[in-house]
């Protein structure tokens, strides 16, 4: 047990081992001094993808590289750029894949406007469905009201609690 | 002497005898498949009864097949390479148990279970009639064959390893948790149960008459098996989402991870099922939509199973990196989906509509929730497989994360959420849209009124947040003005409102539960993802950080040993910023040794509806060169609701399940008329 004890205690990084180097901890965020621009880069980590991670921003990623990517953000912010900017940037760095929200061109028009054309669409099929029906329905006429209350009469329909209630 | 060599051999018969059984549930499934077809093509009660025999023996092979595997875990046989692979005897028993479905072979057994046991739950069901009850069991028993040959020839969990090894692998420490030991299985119960639905679609499809008395019986034995489905799945993933909140300590709790969404779709699309199969039972109308919702639930749930197992996705979740595998299951999914919905596509202009409705009625009001809840669906689907077909196509990568579902599956839902209030309220055929809008009144004041507050106490640029608060509310006060209306609250006298709300049918309240509680959701959702405040810093022990209204203090950290793991346990104190209400909570990052992995432990503090949320990060040096800790703090406004409100939800299914006349139906009622 002594043994696992040393292993774990140098993988929790207790004590500086050789086998707790086989990759450099990520570096130690170091907040910007400015509150606001602090505020914006940590806004923009939420919308960044770490490059190596599956699917994780790089403000949640404790990888390496999304720690770097923290960095340069906060040199860009630091330096004054716009989050138009840095985005811009970091999209040139790494291409499309690096932002959680898809550029709008071409090739994602459908991707983008689909949700709503599939949601028009179906709104047309029914608008055109309820306008036919509604020249179907059509109110009894008084000799036919007058037979189904005959009918209702007969059958003597038992009183029902819920009759009146938007239930039935 | 035989008493020993039973002992010693015991526990090899019986992993061999769990390997047999699943070979003889396949036999089984083959077997109650072409049973029902005979039966069904020669119309003969005997062969369908030995069809309906055959579904439940399945059953009954897999049950001891899965007990065989979970037999393996808890006795650590290593010399099975799937306990090998995902167990480990430091284990806690719990987690030697879930084991067994933790593994992409295991947790396949487990869909089998789920899909032979629905089967023959629907092979006992009395009141079906023999046409389409038989051709249910056909379609379910040949699903039954299809993802059992894939776990017998491609995927079985009792593959043996020689020679066997000292100790086993371990299962990934993330998933040694009480939410996510549980999750697999409910989350299956929901998936599979929609198989149910599907082969009754499809018997529907091939039994279906222009019989205007057909589709209303139909509508009601497919809705209980929705029903339940929807509420196990709604329970499986708010606890997937309840444990990556508490387990992974990154302090969100959903983030349009494919895998993720692979779940969500077939939720949607049973939403959609649940309430376009109301339509199809009270008024035999919609039968077309509902079979096609009920085919297209099962689709998604096998769709999940594929995106999740075959490697196609890059997600945190995603296991078992099988091309193969995968191909076999696009092949499964492509077949029975393809000629499910090919059936549809021949039989589905033959389908009388029945019922005729006016465009305001409960009627109307249920075909746009389905609307909103299919397009919701589609944006779902599109966000997932959009990545993967563009790559496809011209070798550009996107991600497709959360600011893309803000814009695209919010606002539809938001619509949706909108009109939901008035749907119960309308009366069927044609409904009284001045008389709804003025009971609905006083709730759309109140919750115009709170979004205002909400816009006014928090900050004013979050006037997104506020509309939600609004509609969180408007949900709520809905769900409850359509209750009062309906026991004469306050209108009639006390006595009056008991005996109403006790002639009430279960499904009514059924339904402004789950309503209710999907607004707790969005009140909950909203906040915490508008409000929250995050902090992160390295501090010394000592030392303390603020977030929002609240203090945490690190007051040390010790290293302490689980069964299983190491940890560096830190000890917190969280008080608010004026020093009041102290309460001392731990955080920990544990390592195990078994897999070589490290995770941290959050620690929550429970603050009414809120959480303060820590998290322990790695050792490191404060700039004075003292021992530090990098600790990030989240406060989580109303977090509490995020959860509370799907569990509110999964209440009102089963609320709406236990009605009487989902089980006695029209015809009784009929009868007693």
């Amino acid at each position: 047990m002594s043994r696992v004890l040393l292993i774990a205690a140098v993988a929790l990084g207790l004590i500086a081992g050789p086998a707790a180097s086989q990759e450099p901890p990520p570096a130690p965020d170091r907040p910007l001094a400015n509150a606001a621009q602090e505020a914006r880069a940590q806004a923009l980590f939420d919308g960044i993808r770490c490059v190596v991670c599956q699917h994780e921003a790089i403000g949640d990623s404790p990888a390496v590289i999304a720690a770097d990517m923290r960095g340069l953000v906060r040199e860009q912010m630091a330096a004054g750029r716009s989050d138009a900017e840095i985005k811009r940037d970091l999209v040139r760095r790494y291409g499309d894949f690096v932002l959680f929200q898809p550029p709008v061109r071409v090739g994602t028009w459908l991707l983008w406007f689909g949700p709503f054309l599939i949601a028009l669409a179906v709104a047309a099929v029914l608008l055109l469905q309820s306008r036919r029906r509604r020249t179907e329905i059509e109110a009894l006429s008084p000799d036919e009201e007058a037979r189904l209350a005959d009918i209702m009469a007969e059958v003597d329909v038992r009183p029902d609690p819920d009759a009146k209630a938007s239930d039935d | 002497m035989a008493a020993r060599l039973r002992q010693r051999i015991g526990p090899l018969v019986i992993v061999e005898a769990g390997a047999f059984a699943l070979i003889l549930a396949l036999a089984l499934s083959s077997l109650q498949t072409a049973l029902a077809v005979a039966g069904r093509l020669r119309r003969s009660p005997v062969l369908a009864g030995a069809a309906e025999g055959s579904a439940i023996a399945a059953a009954l092979a897999v049950a001891v097949a899965f007990a065989a595997l979970i037999f393996a875990f808890v006795v650590s046989d290593f010399s099975v390479a799937n306990v090998a692979a995902n167990s480990h005897t430091d284990k806690p028993m719990l987690y030697k148990v879930a084991g067994a479905w933790g593994s992409h072979e295991g947790s396949l057994l487990l869909w089998c279970l789920v899909l032979t046991g629905f089967g023959a739950v629907l092979a006992r069901a009395r009141n079906l009639p023999f046409r389409l009850k038989t051709s249910a069991v056909a379609t379910q028993g040949t699903l039954g064959v299809l993802f059992l040959a894939f776990a017998v020839f491609t995927s079985s969990p009792f593959e043996r390893l020689n020679p066997a090894p000292f100790q086993g692998a371990s299962l990934n420490p993330l998933l040694q948790d009480p939410a996510l030991a549980f999750h697999p299985p409910l989350l299956y119960a929901g998936y599979v149960g929609f198989s149910v639905c599907f082969s009754l679609a499809v018997a529907a499809l091939i039994e279906g008459r222009a019989n205007s008395a057909f589709w209303p019986a139909w509508g009601r034995w497919v809705r209980p098996w929705a029903l339940a489905s929807w509420a196990f799945l709604t329970v499986g993933i708010t606890l997937g989402a309840f444990w990556a909140y508490y387990e992974l300590g990154w302090g969100g709790w959903w983030f349009w991870d494919p895998v993720e969404n692979a779940s969500f779709m077939p939720w949607l699309a049973g939403a959609a099922l649940l309430h376009s199969a109301v339509v199809t039972e009270r008024r035999g109308a919609l039968a077309g939509w509902t079979t096609f919702l009920a085919l297209l639930a099962f689709t998604f749930s096998m769709l999940g199973a594929f995106l999740v197992r075959s490697g196609v996705l890059t997600s945190v979740h995603a296991f078992a990196v099988d091309p193969q595998r995968g191909l076999m299951l696009l092949a499964i999914l492509g077949g029975t989906a393809g000629l499910a919905f090919a059936l549809f596509a021949w039989r589905a202009p033959q389908l009388k509509g029945g019922g005729l409705f006016a465009p305001v009625s409960r009627e109307g009001a249920l075909v746009l929730n389905n609307l909103f809840l299919t397009a919701a669906c589609a944006t779902v689907l599109l966000g997932t497989l959009y990545p993967l077909i563009l790559e496809a196509a011209n070798g550009s990568t996107i991600s497709v994360g959360p600011p893309y579902f803000a814009l695209t599956f919010v606002p539809l839902m938001a619509a949706a959420f909108l009109i939901l209030p008035a749907g119960p309220l309308l009366a069927w055929k044609r409904g009284d849209l001045k008389g709804v809008t003025q009971r609905l009144a006083v709730a759309a004041g109140l919750a115009i009124l709170l979004a205002f507050a909400g816009w006014l106490v928090f900050e004013p640029r979050k006037a997104l947040s506020a509309a939600g608060l609004g509609l969180g509310a408007w949900l709520i006060l809905g769900a409850l003005a359509e209750t009062a209306e309906r026991i004469r609250l306050f209108r009639a006298p006390l006595g009056e409102t008991l005996r109403r709300a006790k002639a009430l049918p279960l499904g009514a309240w059924g339904t402004t539960l789950a309503h209710a509680g999907l607004g707790v959701f969005v009140l909950g959702a909203v906040v915490e993802t508008g409000y929250r405040v995050e902090a992160a810093r390295p501090i010394a022990v000592g030392q303390t950080i603020e977030a929002g209204p609240w203090t945490v203090r690190l007051n040390d950290v010790r290293i302490v040993e689980g069964p299983n793991y190491l940890a560096e346990r830190g000890r917190l104190t969280v008080t608010l910023r004026s020093g009041a209400a102290p309460r001392e909570i731990t955080a920990e990052r544990r390592f195990f040794p078994a897999g070589g992995q490290t995770t941290t432990e959050v620690g929550l503090d429970f603050r009414g509806l809120d959480d303060v949320y820590v998290v322990l990060g790695e050792r490191g040096r404060t700039t004075a060169g003292a021992p530090a800790w990098n600790v990030r703090v989240w406060w989580n406004p109303w977090a509490r609701l995020i959860f509370l409100g799907p569990a509110i939800m999964a209440l009102g299914g089963v609320l709406s399940l236990l009605d009487r006349r989902l089980r006695l139906g029209v015809a009784r009622r009929k009868a007693a008329a």
